[in-house]
């Protein structure tokens, strides 16, 4: 029986081994005549291209074409039939009388984007910190059913922000879910979606219910990795439990509660899709979002000239903003791996 | 033996070769049509008619891409400015899209029976100069006017005014129902800055300076926006309709309507299926005579066209078959439109009254149409003063600029557009 069991095996590792053979012998024959060209030093070179070319054409091509869109105008998609501009789209996005005041800007659209961006970011980013912090301290105690809640705050994050989007827009309609239960309850309806206030809070809302999750996992893996001997020591010291959080939990968290912060401006600042579905960006364009902007100037005219260089010199400003998020991230990155480096 | 062995080989693989070429040779024509419907009203009758074109013409495999009307607005146009848009479409945006048509004339059988049925809608679709191409043919010609809820007013006691009534005098009949019956929406409209230029016509918008120019906003525009935000602030109009999106979107207050929480409806002629689908036996619907201003009493004319942006015999048989008037006249008399068509006996398929009526009012309504509103719709670049009112008028309504910034946007709107499509 054992005989046949290991036969059975043979079998099939021969049978896996003949086309992985014949892959390494194939990549052998290639790789061989370059390594006696270019040598052993050189080669790391060779197995970084494919990466680098892929990198090349998904995200250094298009970007050279965005940056050549930004400097060209005309509502032509092909560089043969566009016209150089300069900067012209960026002096347009720039040129304001006020930049308090959006509607004495050329492109007010584009500057209420900001506006609203950075009063959601600000709102969306402190408020996912706090909830999230709230729910990974409440996940990490021994609280009956732990798992399951784990998954419940988990889950929303796998759905697509369409989803998202349509899911809460048929609860937070005037004639939805919710406005039903307050009516049923002898209340009156909220415009929760057609409010210029309220839609914004809700964007924010439902953007901290779909991504919670995520951070959540992020600020539990760090109230897991805080060693349980300080807390004992400190409940032997007889320490409160709010002194304990502050002195303990709290400073230890804050390398995990800082990449938590970029990582949520930074995906903050990108949010489009759900807040899109959710209120199209109204009423008005109390909701809309630089995304928006840039999607609907370049691509949803709705008939309107379909303006590509005004949308790609906005993305570039776009892109510049994350940029300096990223690199404060990196720097922060460094900062605490220098400091673990010198403990 | 190896010898005979790659003799046999070489035979094969030559059989392969020519079998695989003579396949692809006599392989169907696609054509690909990429179509929107008002649901499947008009969805399933098209499906039917192009079934039947493709079992009578083995030779021509035709497609139908049923998308949504916002891939029709926002992504066929990127398709075809990148090269790789559909054979034909239907498509609303008339003039917008000209220079990416194709000129079928060499592969329809009668060109002239297109200069016959269709002729006054083809120059919509040319560009300008052009008084020959054939492009396509009229799928449906619309008008926009308005739809009361009968059947409120006769709760209510109040009189469905006559023809020549103002809009000031609807919006008044309106909020008489309303009152009286505890109904929310007096007054609703489509967010559509082509519904709302019939009655800026109506109030004396001209929207084009002497010289035939783009100029949007004078005074009879100033009019027909400053009523339309009036009657937002006293709630003649409900803001959680035109509020609910942003920007130059389109949105119909077709749920609010069937669930008869609005009084009066502004739309147009391509409601007429739907609401005898929709609403059916619930409450009385007939559409009214447009509402008239000081210059006129007049809808928007409107439409939208089959339209080929590949010229071949393919697409041409396709054209020829769809537009013939028995295959027009079936999908019209199906879908309950008025057709583009200049001489095309149609056998409604309904039973409906309210249809009935409501076609009776729209076809009576067609030689009222004023001037301006013709101009308007030929002109290629309408939509881009449709959104300019539509975006900015929003905007005001919910307070984010007043009315008079709003049409100091509006005019900035459409010469920042104009100098982006022809430069200077």
């Amino acid at each position: 029986m054992k005989n046949i069991r290991s036969k059975i095996k043979n079998f099939f590792i021969t049978i896996f081994k003949i086309p992985f053979g014949f892959l390494m012998h194939t990549i052998d024959i290639i790789m061989w005549p370059i390594q006696k060209i270019i040598g052993v030093r050189n080669m790391p070179y060779i197995f970084l291209l494919p990466n680098l070319i892929f990198f090349g054409l998904f995200v250094i091509i298009p970007l050279g074409v965005n940056v050549a869109f930004s400097i060209t105008g005309g509502d032509e998609l092909l560089f043969a039939d566009r016209e150089f501009s300069g900067s012209k789209h960026y002096n347009d996005l720039f040129n304001c009388e006020s930049y308090l005041n959006p509607n004495t800007c050329k492109e007010d659209f584009f500057w209420r984007g900001v506006y609203n961006t950075i009063f959601f970011v600000i709102f969306q980013v402190g408020l996912m910190i706090f909830f999230s912090l709230l729910t990974a301290v409440i996940l990490n105690k021994k609280i009956i059913g732990r798992g399951f809640f784990r998954s419940v705050f988990f889950f929303p994050v796998l759905l697509s922000p369409v989803v998202v989007g349509l899911i809460w827009q048929w609860i937070l309609l005037k004639n939805g879910i919710l406005n039903a239960v307050i009516e049923a309850n002898g209340g009156d309806k909220f415009s929760f979606l057609t409010d210029p206030g309220w839609a914004m809070t809700s964007s924010i809302f439902v953007s901290i219910w779909a991504h919670m999750g995520f951070y959540t996992l992020i600020v539990l893996a760090g109230l897991q990795a805080i060693p349980p001997n300080l807390y004992e020591a400190a409940e032997m010291d007889g320490t409160s439990t709010e002194r304990t959080f502050f002195r303990i939990t709290l400073p230890l968290l804050m390398p995990n509660l800082l990449v938590v912060f970029i990582l949520a401006s930074i995906k903050g600042v990108q949010t489009f899709d759900e807040i899109y579905v959710l209120t199209g960006g109204g009423p008005g364009t109390s909701t809309s979002l630089i995304v928006q902007y840039i999607f609907t100037t370049g691509f949803a005219s709705s008939g309107s000239v379909q303006n590509f260089g005004l949308a790609a010199a906005a993305s570039m400003v776009l892109g510049i903003v994350l940029l300096c998020l990223t690199l404060i991230q990196l720097f922060l990155g460094r900062n605490k791996e220098t400091k673990h480096q010198e403990i | 033996m190896i010898k005979y062995f790659f003799k046999a080989i070489s035979v094969a693989l030559i059989t392969i070769s020519l079998t695989l070429i003579s396949a692809v040779s006599f392989a169907a024509t696609d054509v690909r049509i990429m179509w929107y419907g008002d649901g499947d009203k008009e969805n399933v009758p098209m499906q039917g008619q192009i079934d039947a074109f493709n079992a009578a013409n083995p030779d021509i495999n035709v497609i139908l891409d049923i998308v949504p009307y916002d891939a029709i607005m926002n992504t066929l146009p990127i398709q075809l400015a990148a090269g790789e848009g559909p054979d034909i479409a239907r498509v609303t945006d008339l003039g917008g899209l000209n220079k990416y048509y194709a000129d079928i004339t060499p592969h329809v059988a009668n060109p002239q029976y297109y200069e016959d049925s269709f002729g006054p809608f083809l120059k919509w679709y040319r560009k300008a100069g052009d008084t020959s191409s054939i492009h396509g043919f009229h799928s449906t010609m619309t008008v926009t006017g308005p739809y009361v809820n009968k059947t409120l007013f006769e709760q209510a006691g109040v009189d469905l005014l006559g023809p020549g009534a103002t809009w000031a005098e609807w919006a008044d009949a309106a909020n008489a129902v309303a009152s009286k019956l505890d109904i929310p929406i007096p007054m609703a409209w489509d967010r559509s800055g082509h519904r709302v230029s019939g009655p800026a016509v109506s109030m004396g918008a001209k929207y084009f300076d002497a010289n035939g120019d783009p100029k949007l906003v004078d005074d009879g525009l100033k009019a027909m926006t400053q009523m339309l935000y009036d009657w937002h602030q006293d709630g003649t109009m409900s803001k959680d309709l035109w509020g609910s999106v942003s920007g130059t979107k389109y949105h119909a207050p077709n749920d609010w309507w069937n669930a008869a929480e609005v009084v009066f409806m502004m739309s147009g002629s391509w409601q007429i299926g739907r609401f005898a689908n929709e609403v059916g036996d619930d409450f009385d619907w007939w559409a009214v005579p447009a509402p008239c201003g000081p210059a006129a009493c007049t809808g928007m004319p409107g439409g939208n066209a089959l339209l080929a942006f590949t010229a071949n015999d393919a697409v041409g048989k396709v054209m020829d078959y769809l537009s013939s008037k028995e295959q027009l006249g079936a999908f019209i008399g199906e879908v309950l439109a008025i057709p583009g068509h200049l001489d095309l006996p149609v056998d409604y398929q309904t039973d409906d009254p309210n249809a009935k009526h409501a076609l009776e009012t729209f076809a009576g309504a067609v030689p009222t149409i004023d001037q301006v509103a013709f101009d308007l719709q030929a002109h290629v670049d309408n939509r881009i003063m449709f959104n300019a009112i539509i975006s900015r008028l929003g905007q005001a309504i919910v307070g984010e600029m007043s009315l008079e910034e709003a049409w100091v946007k509006m005019d900035e709107d459409v010469e920042k557009q104009l100098k982006e499509k022809y430069g200077g």
